[in-house]
């Protein structure tokens, strides 16, 4: 049937069709177009000021597992339709760890800590939390969280960030300085176990009738306080806090108490750097048990990604954009670390040289 | 010899076809961000990819139940060859991508939620490396998908305009009596047309 060439434009036409649906597709994957701030690009941030540590999480690298279960009292019950909330008692499966991307960091350098924890439902649903020991949150979006490592990034000829440059940032982000300066002023708990875990963004909790209550909540501990002394943190050794939860642990069971605090009218849900004032509501929504911590190498807690969008259906994102960032960035996080072979955990690796 | 395919793989065929584009898409932007639309994107890739995935299944009982219009006969051999190679590609990643996508996630512990309160069963158990393995399967093969699509679009063009042979209006929903477009100018000619303007009244 072809007789002769075809003319220019019967080619020139047919081409412009996948032409444009390749550029389409390079659109939307941000192949073209302005640069875009990726779960990748975020993973990359992390690791080019930690290093490269393989078969370990992108931050939070240094943890150890631990299982228990939650007693939910009710109490937040008439504020979210979930099962996991309404009185009974679910298991727990956690991890503890102190942030930064270095696996054997020594915890007087890592001042930051996290308690994660996934719920699992009557149904079998599954709610993850991933909180910090800190009511804010350094940043408020994705790109200052990058700009952040990025001004932190240790120069390799001094192995310490430039000045310069953290003045800079710190110049544009007056919310990472206040961050800095609640670092400084309060109290460092000297264990795992009396820390109080914030978490960090706000969600909305859907009620019965559908209507949504934004909240914030924390873990606070049972365990009584006791602080660090901050002038001594360098002498602190290597997995003090680690071999403190241990410790605890052997003589019996941590609890802490899940506080819901829900907001008032115009208090800001998209803002993790913002606290919300005092006098807030407060709901005892239940008790969280500990019973026993394991190295990474034999817990559960190793290949689940504490991904905090990932919530039962009664509780939801609220317009925090640090949640999806979250999300993004420790799916590649993950990603990356699945395919790497995993390896020891400063737990783990100190029960074997012991012998166990 | 049929002259196209039967309605209902015509209808899934071009349903499909927005389905699997706006998928690909999707997948490729929610990758690229970690803005809230994220969290919008991949809420929204779940549910598709196993909608894609049931039609898929769908499409295929009914593709080997009704079968195919044949390619035309002076086509050469080795390009009916490649026709059925590619098409059998073509309903392997329609089927497989969703099922990748499914177990990877099962793999990795991600609840496979569709809508609130419905959350799909795992398909594979939890292992983390598997679930690293299929992430990056799934990306693969969702880039060659994306590129047998566009090549399947330029040879359905260029079967239409270029050759002119009828294969492109086997999937089309044109009227029977216009299929070859050589017959379509006389046979449209013969159709009542309306020109009031130039109707002189009675």
């Amino acid at each position: 049937m072809i007789t002769a060439r075809p003319p220019l434009t019967t080619i020139a036409a047919i081409a412009a069709a996948p032409i444009l649906l390749l550029s389409g597709f390079a659109w939307a994957g941000g192949w073209i177009g302005p640069p875009r701030i990726g779960g990748g690009t975020i993973a990359d941030a992390l690791e080019s000021n930690a290093g490269k540590h393989e078969g370990y999480r992108r931050a939070h690298a240094k943890g150890v597992c631990f299982t228990g279960y939650f007693d939910a009292s009710g109490g937040a019950d008439a504020l979210s339709r979930t099962p996991l909330l309404r009185s009974g008692r679910h298991a727990v499966i956690g991890r503890f760890s102190t942030g930064g991307g270095k696996p054997f960091a020594t915890d007087g350098r890592n001042v930051f800590r996290a308690m994660a924890l996934q719920l699992t439902g009557p149904d079998g649903e599954i709610w993850r939390l991933a909180m910090d020991h800190t009511p804010i949150f350094p940043v408020a979006t994705p790109e200052a969280f990058v700009a952040l490592q990025r001004a932190a990034r240790p120069d390799p000829s001094t192995g310490k960030p430039d000045p310069a440059a953290m003045k800079a940032y710190l110049a544009r982000h007056p919310e990472t300085r206040a961050y800095q300066d609640h670092i400084a002023a309060a109290p460092l708990p000297d264990s795992f176990a009396n820390s109080t875990y914030y978490s960090i963004n706000a969600f909305r909790f859907i009620d019965g009738a559908g209507s949504a209550h934004a909240v914030r909540w924390a873990f606070e501990p049972e365990a009584a306080f006791g602080a660090l002394d901050k002038a001594a943190l360098a002498s602190l050794p290597t997995d003090h806090l680690f071999t403190d939860l241990g410790a605890r642990l052997a003589r019996g069971p941590l609890r802490w108490r899940m506080i819901v605090t829900v907001a008032a009218p115009g208090d800001r849900t998209d803002d993790a750097t913002v606290p919300w004032p005092a006098g807030r509501r407060r709901i005892d929504a239940g008790t969280l048990t500990i019973a026993r911590a394991e190295p990474e190498e034999s817990g559960a807690c190793r290949d689940i990604t504490f991904d905090p969008t990932i919530l039962p259906d009664g509780i939801a994102l609220s317009d925090d954009p640090l949640l999806a960032a979250r999300s993004a960035a420790y799916a590649s996080s993950f990603g990356r670390r699945a395919v790497e072979a995993p390896g020891p955990s400063a737990v783990g690796k100190t029960l074997s040289q012991k012998g166990r | 010899m049929p002259h196209r395919f039967p309605l209902a793989i015509r209808l899934l065929h071009w349903t499909m076809a927005l389905l699997i584009i706006a998928m690909l898409f999707i997948g490729a932007a929610m990758v690229s961000t970690a803005s809230p639309a994220y969290a919008s994107l991949i809420a929204l890739h779940r549910p598709l990819g196993i909608a894609i995935l049931l039609l898929a299944a769908l499409r295929l009982v009914l593709r080997f139940a009704t079968g195919a219009p044949p390619l035309p006969a002076d086509l050469p051999r080795v390009q009916q060859r490649a026709a059925r190679g590619a098409h059998i590609l073509l309903y392997l990643a329609m089927i497989g991508l969703p099922l990748i996508g499914w177990a990877m996630l099962s793999a990795g512990g991600y609840p496979v939620r569709l809508t609130a309160g419905f959350v799909l069963p795992p398909i594979v158990p939890r292992d983390a490396l598997a679930y690293g393995l299929l992430r990056q399967t799934h990306g693969l093969i969702a880039f060659a998908f994306f590129a047998l699509i566009l090549g399947h679009l330029t040879v359905a063009l260029i079967h239409r305009f270029v050759r002119r042979d009828g294969v492109l209006e086997t999937m089309g929903f044109a009227r029977a009596a216009a299929l070859d477009p050589e017959l379509a100018e006389p046979e449209e000619a013969d159709e009542p047309e309306v020109e009031p303007a130039e109707t002189p009244g009675p």
